[in-house]
């Protein structure tokens, strides 16, 4: 396990210089202007940018109005059958909830979890489990839309929710299963 | 979709404090509020949960601005690399050696459109935990996605199911959450790793099932539509 993970620390540091250095050389070798052709892709990094900010903003300040309301606490109060049922622990619960919402929020609560009740306890293994399985989804969802200026966004929301009850649920199961 | 949910989002919120405020100043059994206190050494924003809303809204309206102002250099600098990798014909290998996967997940997409290698770079940066790329080249790839879409403002099929396989990301080095348990002092922070990558494609597999029932039952619905937009993506 120690080998595994400094393999996989040196690999993350690693793999953007290797990948600099390959596409630059095969762009390089093949007659690609490649300051030129640099410069011409990163021109449109300021426009997306600039072009997310409105989806962006109304995604965090719903976010940011819905978690200061306390609207989280009814809603694990709400779901707490279903995860009596699955053998979530009850604490672990607004992890959950957190976790599609917000990155920085589900940090804190992972953190708070760890801390409050143990690092290697059950519960800091499903939280820590949980942050590392699933991404953002709300802000994921308003960033890569906003880029491409697109309101309708169809299916991709639920889809992406149902992604995310997945992974919650089956970190929970696998961590209680192997704890 | 998104309409209701972030209206709804937005109504519970404000009833819910409104709601929690009301109970907390006039009904609770020992109350806090305007009888057991002077008005003035109160400092009703971030006592009361409408005040909490309020500034919160505020808040997280700076902080959009600061992410995507943030985001903007490191845009940039990978959007360059991509240029140069596209004109290399980089894309396009990468494009034809993930092929069969490619033709099952993205059928509509022709075979080495520069969307195919966006999304695959995309996919990669998450596995290894690079969030700083992964972004900058999810955008790239929705920008190549948005060049076959035929109705600009609206999400397409390819879309959708590249939006769920990025949400359900599966990542082989789940770093915040390790570095993060190392510093609370863990016995074995990267106990993990395995069960994240378990549970991160369960999460994967339901969500490209979802998306697949769905454009199915789309298809059938509609199929004149999506035939002409299949003609004019291969005109592109």
């Amino acid at each position: 396990m120690e080998y595994f993970k400094l393999t996989l620390d040196w690999a993350s540091i690693a793999v953007i210089p290797l990948i600099l250095l390959l596409f630059l050389s095969i762009g390089y070798f093949k007659k690609v202007k490649v300051y030129e052709q640099f410069v011409e892709g990163a021109k449109e990094g300021f426009q997306i940018g600039v072009k997310i900010i409105p989806y962006l903003v109304a995604m965090l300040v719903a976010i940011a109005m819905f978690r200061a309301s306390g609207a989280l606490d009814i809603l694990t109060y709400v779901l707490k059958p279903f995860t009596d049922f699955i053998g979530m622990p009850s604490e672990v619960l607004p992890m959950a909830m957190m976790r599609p919402l917000s990155g920085s929020g589900s940090l804190g609560v992972m953190t708070e979890l760890m801390k409050t009740h143990g690092v290697d306890s059950l519960i800091g293994f499903i939280s820590s489990t949980m942050f590392g399985s699933t991404e953002t989804t709300f802000y994921v969802i308003a960033v890569y839309f906003g880029a491409v200026n697109i309101q309708k966004t169809r299916y991709a929301l639920p889809a992406g929710l149902m992604a995310d009850v997945a992974g919650l649920i089956a970190a929970t199961l696998i961590c209680t299963a192997i704890f | 979709m998104l309409n209701h949910i972030w209206f709804a989002m937005i109504l519970l919120a404000i009833l819910i404090a409104a709601g929690s405020d009301i109970y907390n100043e006039l009904l609770a059994p020992q109350p806090t509020g305007i009888s057991g206190q002077k008005a003035e050494t109160r400092n009703l924003n971030e006592e009361t949960k409408l005040g909490r809303v309020t500034s919160a809204a505020l808040e997280g309206a700076s902080t959009a601005v600061e992410i995507a102002i943030g985001l903007i250099g490191i845009m940039a600098l990978w959007l360059g690399v991509m240029k140069v990798a596209e004109e290399a014909g980089i894309m396009k290998i990468i494009a034809r050696i993930v092929r069969p996967i490619t033709r099952w997940l993205f059928p509509k997409i022709p075979e080495d459109h520069p969307a195919i290698g966006a999304m695959i770079m995309n996919i990669a940066a998450n596995m290894m935990g690079l969030s700083n790329a992964a972004t900058p080249l999810g955008l790239k790839a929705m920008e190549e996605l948005d060049t076959l879409n035929p109705n600009k403002g609206e999400a397409t099929d390819d879309m959708c199911t590249f939006l769920v396989i990025n949400t359900s990301a599966i990542t082989l080095l789940p770093a915040t959450a390790i570095a993060i348990r190392a510093s609370l002092g863990s016995a074995n922070p990267q106990m993990i790793i395995v069960p994240a990558v378990l549970a991160a494609t369960c999460a994967t597999i339901v969500g490209l099932t979802t998306v697949k029932i769905i454009q199915a039952f789309n298809r059938k619905k509609d199929v004149k539509y999506i035939n002409t937009t299949n003609r004019k993506n291969r005109k592109d």
